[in-house]
């Protein structure tokens, strides 16, 4: 089926009502939940939500376009999904560039893992096409469907902020800023236009507002969605209002850029296009949800050697057997085995992560083994990261939040 | 040249200085020295060579009983949780210029010296007499503790006694204390590599088994004793915004861990396995391991660089008013 008529059939099937809705998974960018409480069924998501899967021969283009091994989440197929990723190739090999658009809704201090996935992507991303990036910290959002006031939510953009820049983004080339701080002028009259382009039952359909939701909620959807046209950032993109967008994210976020697509033509803009990823899984398995409550239930930027072999040994699901001769003779079970699939996250070896799969599914490893690999590995992620954020003061945040030219972002 | 013993103590004569001497055999250990000067009345100390990773050095003299802690020093100093190690014994007669076994406040009477931190205990005051070396160690001789500031004064030297056993901590909101008595320069030895640390006699705290490390069996042993050290070196704790900052200390640090690794990696075994190919075996190795850790750092090098800019440039235009043209419009 041609793409344009897959997108168009799933903007459609938004108008479905929440009770026929039930049955199947939830994906949107405030819930998330499996069938049944199973796991989720990314197959049925692609083809509901009308994207493509990022096939191998992606992979080998961006690979030849940036003379550079693709990054892990790539090879892994931890980034999946896309919409357009082919047209910014097609683009960036006649020379034409684009720029990255990637966000955060700040709702606590505590990041963990699965928050810092589309970050460490985007670095890559960025640093292997050499492109300009603007990361958005939607501090309104969290104000208005949180339970949080306005000077918390900002003060949170700003810590969020202190992480973000730990992944290593160039400074010359990125603009951070809080809606707060931010909306106004032609990031303003954008959404404006935007705004006049998608109905009430359009944002119902697609984001199950209801009638007792306050207008804050109903108004914040065309937010996330001017970034994606350059025309909002007149600092950095003034007169090229050409340029293309490449927005990486998890799936959930997909129905903010549904809508944003939909309307992009429509006030004469290219659409913008998306790289989308797997969800992080809870440390006790996939039908699990990481939540900021259960400390268990995530490995945090802030969690020490001592807390992460903690965490690992005693709350990571395990696919391996109950026994020690059970395990040697059944081996373990992949599909479900929550080390192997962090491994498979953060492992950089190839060979050693399939090396890894082959030993424990057959049995010939053991669990305690792979936890202690993962352990190793998550380790020195943290330590990076807490080295690299120590070194994050209030004036970069300043400087990478201020609204100044960014010369030479293409070079 | 450095005085000699005989020099230095007409020198004390000269500046009516009064003490006692003792003469002895060599002793190497504080408890060698006690059992020839022990039962006069004075406090015997014991004194350390140290140095820093930016080739600065200090001699830390305290009493014999009073513990001192190297790890907390370092940290006292500013220069991290493993800043401070005990200097090479090619130092000791380049920079102190005293014989093994004869570390002394006094060596500061030597130009060479001239840079050294010198640390006192202050446990020294609530004693009637002193016990050092005078340059030599088959001599001590005891003094009281305003003699010993009246021959620093003679030299242009202020006396620090500082609580050698305090331990207070530092942090974001507690400087460290004792950072006036770092050095402000450097020394750089003739040719002397680092590694030799590792195998320089230890202090006359303890007693010593090998103090003539020049036979060649103790070399032999060197790499491995050096791979051990840096294996069991602890996580690196230096303060990332101030290296961040300071090309000299960036470099450093690079250096260092470069050569962590390619110690590492040159064992007995590896030579073995390798033999001509070791270099470019290590060399791979060192690109691979060290090239995402490298990228981080330099990356927030230069980030800490862009941002020094940025504010001087923000101020110069905050003071013209001409800064509104940045904004959002």
């Amino acid at each position: 089926m041609d793409s344009k008529v897959v997108e168009r059939g799933a903007l459609e099937n938004e108008k479905e009502t929440p009770q026929e809705q039930e049955q199947e998974q939830v994906v949107n960018p405030w819930e998330v939940a499996a069938k049944d409480g199973g796991k989720i069924d990314y197959d049925k998501l692609i083809e509901k939500f009308g994207c493509q899967r990022l096939d191998p021969s992606l992979i080998d283009r961006v690979e030849r376009l940036t003379s550079r091994r693709a990054h892990v989440f790539l090879r892994r197929g931890v980034f999946f999904a896309h919409r357009d990723f082919n047209e910014i190739l097609n683009a960036y090999e006649r020379g034409e560039k684009f720029y990255l658009y990637t966000g955060r809704g700040p709702s606590s201090e505590a990041l963990h893992l699965g928050h810092l996935i589309p970050f460490m992507f985007t670095q890559y991303l960025q640093e292997a096409f050499k492109v300009p990036l603007v990361i958005q910290l939607t501090d309104d959002e969290k104000f208005l469907w949180k339970n949080l006031t306005v000077e918390e939510s900002r003060r949170l953009a700003r810590e969020n902020a202190k992480d973000i820049i730990a992944c290593g983004f160039d400074i010359r080339r990125t603009f951070i800023f809080s809606d707060f701080d931010y909306v106004g002028g032609a990031f303003y009259r954008n959404m404006v236009e935007i705004s006049k382009r998608v109905t009430c039952n359009q944002v119902v359909g697609i984001f199950g507002f209801i009638g007792e939701d306050h207008i804050g909620k109903y108004s914040f959807p065309p937010v996330q969605a001017a970034p994606s046209f350059p025309s909002s950032f007149p600092h950095l993109f003034s007169g090229k209002d050409n340029l293309r967008c490449l927005i990486p994210c998890a799936i959930d976020q997909d129905p903010y850029f549904r809508m944003t697509r939909d309307v992009a033509p429509r006030i004469g803009y290219h659409k913008p296009a998306l790289i989308e990823s797997l969800f992080f899984p809870a440390l006790q398995g996939e039908t699990g949800k990481m939540s900021a409550s259960d400390p268990n239930s995530a490995i945090y930027v802030t969690d020490s050697e001592k807390v992460i072999k903690n965490k690992i040994n005693k709350y990571a699901f395990s696919g391996g057997q109950d026994s020690i001769e059970k395990h040697r003779q059944l081996g373990a079970n992949l599909e479900v085995d929550i080390p192997i699939k962090y491994l498979s996250f953060f492992l950089e070896d190839d060979a050693e992560l399939e090396h890894t799969k082959k030993e424990y599914g057959s049995g010939r490893m053991l669990t305690g083994e792979v936890k202690q690999r993962l352990i190793e590995v998550l380790t020195k992620l943290v330590e990076r990261h807490r080295r690299a954020r120590a070194a994050v003061t209030d004036e970069m945040v300043d400087a990478f939040m201020a609204v100044r030219p960014l010369p030479n972002m293409f070079n | 040249m450095g005085f000699s013993k005989e020099q230095f103590l007409a020198r004390l004569q000269e500046l009516q200085i009064e003490f006692s001497q003792y003469e002895h055999p060599v002793v190497m250990t504080v408890e060698d020295q006690a059992k020839y000067v022990g039962n006069s009345e004075g406090g015997l100390s014991k004194n350390l060579f140290l140095k820093d990773k930016k080739n600065r050095f200090y001699i830390v003299s305290a009493l014999a009983d009073t513990k001192v802690d190297l790890k907390v020093l370092s940290q006292r100093l500013g220069l991290g949780k493993g800043g401070l190690r005990m200097a090479p014994e090619e130092a000791l007669g380049e920079v102190l210029q005293v014989p093994l076994g004869s570390v002394t406040p006094f060596a500061l009477v030597n130009d060479s010296a001239r840079n050294v931190s010198l640390l006192l205990d202050q446990g020294f005051k609530g004693q009637e007499h002193c016990l050092f070396h005078p340059l030599s160690n088959d001599m001590t001789i005891s003094l009281n503790v305003c003699e010993l500031d009246k021959f620093l004064r003679s030299i242009g030297r202020d006396s620090s006694y500082v609580d050698l056993e305090a331990n207070p901590p530092v942090g974001k909101d507690n400087p460290p204390d004792l950072a006036a008595l770092v050095p402000s320069d450097s020394i750089v030895l003739p040719d002397l590599p680092e590694k030799a640390a590792s195998l320089q006699a230890p202090p006359k705290a303890h007693v010593v088994s090998d103090n003539k490390s020049t036979d060649t069996t103790a070399k032999a042993t060197e790499p491995s004793r050096k791979v051990k050290n840096v294996k069991d070196k602890p996580v690196n704790s230096v303060q990332p915004s101030s290296s961040f900052k300071d090309v000299g200390q960036f470099v450093e640090e690079i250096l260092d861990k470069t050569s962590a690794l390619l110690l590492s990696e040159i064992t007995e075994e590896s030579i073995k396995q390798h033999g001509q190919q070791l270099g470019v075996v290590v060399s791979n190795c060192i690109r691979e391991r060290l090239a995402s850790e490298l990228k981080t750092d330099t990356t927030l090098y230069m980030q800490t660089a862009y941002t020094e800019g940025f504010h001087v440039a923000r101020k110069m235009f905050q003071s013209t008013d001409t800064h509104h043209q940045f904004r959002c419009l």
